[in-house]
């Protein structure tokens, strides 16, 4: 499968240096603003997060939590996101774009359709946080059928021959839950212990890409320098909260934050 | 497979994936929560079949809860409506006011045996957070409830029965600030707890495993009641089992005993608040809070708002449990206003000595309409699942006055 995904690894593999994942709401706070946000921060993060707001999430703090309602009541759905997204993929610095949300909206718009416009708009990768192994082995075979890499997520809590199954059922990216938590919490393990999980993860098979989120924030970012890839969510979503409430052009301000992150990476 | 099979235990009829009927329940969960989840459902399993938890449980039931609730033919009403004889189950006589003493007891005995030191539980009326309060003190576990803070100010003598037995109440202020948001909380808090905390879902709902500990815990209704009905009658006669519906723990404790008799024998019937009613609207199926169900969401696929006078009602899904019976018709679904059912509190009152609370008032609406209408030797039975001392200011601002 060859994927958006995999060229960006390349350039970070080379670069000697994790890539950088941003995560944001569509349509936060407004469909227009999310996408500019979205173009500001693609001159600094390697591949883009983009949530499918939800309103009962089941594992999303308070700040993931306060861009999806102000997505949800700006009147995001998902055929916005999905024409947003297309606009994106025009512009010539746009990055590999993860959709990343809850199954219930894709159940209800049809797993099948789902994909099929998610492919013809240009996304690359799919998270769906509740749609655990085994029960995402269809809907997983169904995205590798149009080229879109479908992203297992594994937990601290996840046992080692599960770990085993879901990583040889993954496509080419893995995403580590760093610990156990919703997302935005304060990280509950050390670095050292979250590490060490990279490595098994790592080791069960040395070529896929895994990935690790869930309370990486500036304070946290260097001590994973050593993972394949970094996910920022919470902390971006509470950039866009604090300038919208402050008036300020979120858009720039996260693209800053960012920035700050990226050198931390060096 | 359209049909319920006989000789297995309703919530026993899913397959290797927790689905009923292929399509409902299931275990829509994240990643971090499999393990755990995993953990309680072996755990279950065993006990379920341990006979030293079961004498267990049995003497929590019997001594802790005060045993079986009582089962009785109410006259006035009977001769006032002129139609088929109308009974009673009164579980609201039950220490902890509603039968949900009966799951939050067994949420805490699992905790217990988990080893785990502390549970967390979601309620909407504050029945389900009143009786896991009072277990958890019991049990010496320590107790967090989730609460909408909608519902802890309609159902503040709850809130204030719960802190008093040493619960942490956690008010939940977003979405519709209801039930529906209370849950959602309480399972990204076991989420982040889920090594620690044992989770006590407040109904039939969730994951799998939670809505059939549930159903198991209230199946004690069922059990009591058809014995109760074999001395009083001799045998099962033509039956009518009406029971309110919320998320349906109370209907499927209830009915689980009767399931394998024909419906034209034993009919049962669920009754939903009008505007929180996915099964008599016929909702789509929605995926919330960790099972397939069918469910109140708008044409984007979002969760809908829902209302009821009835805290306990207020939520957009029912369990995976009851699609199953809706869709093989084993049990037929209807709804009712806010205003039937005060009506129906006001006749009761009127009749009998007796004080539902609004949640079983809807079943009350229903026995009321269908009475006249079925000859004398049918017997409608209602379950009148709550004591409606925690409603009484609610109805007393609808309509004026609260009997005594
Ligand atoms: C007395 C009573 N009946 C019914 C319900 C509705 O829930 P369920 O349908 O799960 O019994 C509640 C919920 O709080 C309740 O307190």
């Amino acid at each position: 499968m060859r994927n958006e995904i995999d060229k960006a690894f390349k350039i970070t593999r080379k670069e000697n240096r994790p890539a950088l994942i941003s995560f944001t709401v569509a349509g936060d706070n407004t469909k227009k603003k999310s996408l500019e946000i979205l173009k500001s921060i693609s001159n600094t993060v390697d591949i883009a997060e983009w949530g499918m707001a939800f309103n009962c999430p089941g594992a999303d703090g308070p700040e993931i939590q306060n861009s999806s309602y102000r997505a949800i009541k700006n009147g995001i759905k998902l055929n916005d996101t999905f024409s947003l997204i297309k606009k994106y993929k025009k512009y010539k610095n746009s990055k590999p774009l993860i959709l990343m949300g809850y199954y219930q909206l894709i159940y209800n718009y049809g797993e099948k359709k789902f994909i099929k416009k998610c492919k013809s708009v240009g996304v690359s990768g799919l998270i769906v946080v509740d749609l655990p192994w085994p029960d995402n082995k269809n809907f997983s075979k169904l995205c590798k059928k149009n080229s879109i890499c479908f992203i297992q997520l594994i937990a601290p809590t996840t046992s080692k021959s599960r770990m085993k199954s879901i990583v040889k059922d993954s496509h080419q990216l893995i995403y580590q839950v760093s610990n156990v938590n919703i997302t935005g919490g304060k990280l509950k393990s050390t670095a050292k212990t979250i590490l060490k999980n990279y490595q098994i993860i790592k080791k069960i098979n040395p070529t896929k890409n895994v990935i690790i989120g869930f309370g990486i924030t500036k304070d946290t970012i260097a001590d994973f320098k050593r993972a394949n890839g970094l996910v920022v969510g919470s902390a971006c979503c509470k950039v866009i909260s604090n300038a919208i409430k402050n008036g300020l052009n979120p858009a720039k301000k996260l693209n800053n934050m960012l920035l700050s992150l990226k050198e931390k990476l060096k | 497979m359209t049909k319920i099979k006989k000789n297995i235990p309703l919530i026993d009829q899913h397959n290797e994936r927790g689905f009923y009927l292929n399509k409902f329940g299931g275990n829509f969960v994240a990643e971090t929560a499999i393990k755990p989840i995993e953990d309680l459902s072996n755990l279950f399993e065993k006990l379920r079949k341990n006979k030293k938890f079961l004498r267990k449980r049995d003497k929590y039931f019997k001594y802790y809860l005060g045993g079986e609730t009582p089962f009785f033919k109410l006259e006035n009403l009977t001769k006032h409506l002129g139609g088929a004889q109308i009974w009673c189950k009164d579980v609201s006589a039950i220490n902890g006011d509603a039968h949900k003493a009966y799951h939050a007891t067994v949420n805490a005995l699992i905790c217990k045996e988990s080893g785990k030191k502390s549970l967390a539980g979601d309620t909407g009326a504050g029945m389900f957070g009143k009786n896991l309060a009072m277990a958890a003190k019991e049990m010496k576990i320590k107790c967090k409830i989730f609460m909408g803070t909608k519902d802890i100010s309609r159902q503040a003598l709850n809130v204030k029965f719960m802190k008093k037995a040493g619960a942490e109440v956690v008010p939940v202020d977003t979405g519709s600030r209801t039930l529906v948001d209370a849950v959602s909380e309480c399972m990204r808090f076991y989420v982040s707890n889920c090594q620690t905390t044992h989770l006590a879902v407040g109904s039939a709902i969730g994951a799998n495993v939670f809505l059939k500990i549930c159903a198991w815990s209230t199946s004690q209704i069922s059990r009591e009641l058809k014995s109760q009905i074999i001395k009083e009658f001799g045998k099962i006669p033509k039956l009518h089992l009406l029971n309110v519906i919320g998320g349906g723990s109370s209907a499927i404790g209830f009915w689980n005993e009767f399931i394998n008799y024909s419906k034209n024998h034993v009919k049962l019937t669920g009754v939903e608040a009008k505007y929180a009613a996915p099964l008599t609207t016929n909702a789509k199926i929605a995926i919330l809070h960790g099972a397939a169900q069918y469910c109140l969401q708008d044409k984007n696929g979002q969760i809908a708002d829902t209302h009821s006078i009835s805290a306990g009602l207020d939520y957009p899904g029912v369990s995976p449990l009851h699609c199953m019976l809706k869709d093989t018709k084993r049990a037929k679904y209807t709804s009712c206003s806010d205003e039937g059912a005060l009506n129906a509190l006001k006749l009761i009152w009127k009749y009998e000595n007796l004080r539902p609370s609004l949640e079983p008032a809807h079943a009350w609406a229903e026995c009321i309409r269908i009475a006249p209408k079925l000859k004398k030797d049918e017997v409608i039975i209602v379950n009148n699942c709550g004591s409606g001392s925690k409603d009484a200011k609610i109805i007393k601002n609808k309509i004026g006055y609260y009997p005594k």
